[in-house]
């Protein structure tokens, strides 16, 4: 079993790293979704031989990252979950009291060579970084890991409504970041 | 009638849920005659497509690798767990 590990490891062990990056964005964490992923992987035998070792490697780290950023979650302080109700104030620094946009979103475009791209994408990596802890997290499971909503209420114990509102703020606190520091 | 703020949530809730026939015929209505709605509708699909080649250009970024000390640690980690 370490043989195999060690084989894993090499073979595999870059890529999910690269894709856990990707998803969760701290290095730390990818680090130890991809640690929790190995373990689990010597202790299952649900490996048959049939799936690809990627594959499958891929399938465990999936759950290990919605593990890690739950866990994440629950470190947050309890005032941070609690203001979730329909009061929406929060969208007054976008609408006026007869909810018209106090200003007009832009027109905004992806660019087309590659270097202005990576600009574009490093600004989008700032204004996901800059957003609030507990909008980050559902911002990262659904819009950057495609989780289903379901799984997300169920993780993150939170009904679909304040999830679409989590959702609402996050998107919205984003293209308004992009607008001010592309455009 | 709604308003934008109604308008941009509906926009929002659609890539998170399936939207009533009834919401669906009030947005349609709306973005047909709402500039600005329209333009923050493009912007969240431009916001999706940023994330997609954000995903790709990392997933695909030989440069990332999983550090030799990690995979030490998690070669010491597997021995203690067997």
């Amino acid at each position: 079993m370490t043989d195999n590990i060690h084989d894993w490891l090499n073979a595999h062990g870059d890529y999910l790293y690269r894709f856990a990056l990707a998803r969760l964005k701290d290095p730390h964490q990818a680090e130890d979704a991809v640690q929790e992923t190995m373990l689990a992987a010597i202790k299952s035998n649900t490996f048959e031989g049939d799936s690809a070792v990627r594959t499958w490697l891929t399938g465990i780290l999936k759950h290990k990252m919605i593990d890690l950023q739950r866990k994440q979650l629950r470190e947050q302080p309890v005032s941070d979950l609690v203001d979730l109700d329909n009061t929406d104030t929060s969208m007054d620094d976008f609408f006026d009291q007869s909810g018209h946009w106090l200003e007009r979103p832009l027109a905004m475009n992806m660019p087309d060579d590659t270097l202005a791209q990576k600009q574009f994408l490093s600004i989008l990596d700032d204004c996901i970084n800059r957003l609030p802890a507990k909008l980050k997290v559902i911002f990262m499971l659904r819009d950057v890991q495609e989780t289903e909503n379901e799984i997300i209420c169920k993780e993150l114990n939170i009904t679909p409504t304040n999830a679409w509102v989590m959702l609402y703020r996050a998107r919205m606190g984003l293209r308004k970041c992009l607008e001010l520091n592309w455009t | 009638m709604l308003n934008c703020k109604q308008a941009s949530k509906l926009v929002s809730q659609s890539l998170d849920r399936p939207l009533s026939w009834t919401e669906r015929w009030q947005l349609k209505l709306h973005l047909f005659i709402c500039n600005a709605c329209r333009r923050f509708a493009k912007q969240l699909k431009l916001l999706a497509a940023a994330i997609h080649l954000r995903t790709k250009i990392m997933e695909n970024d030989q440069d990332i690798k999983l550090s030799p000390v990690v995979k030490t640690r998690i070669l010491q980690a597997s021995n203690k767990s067997n």
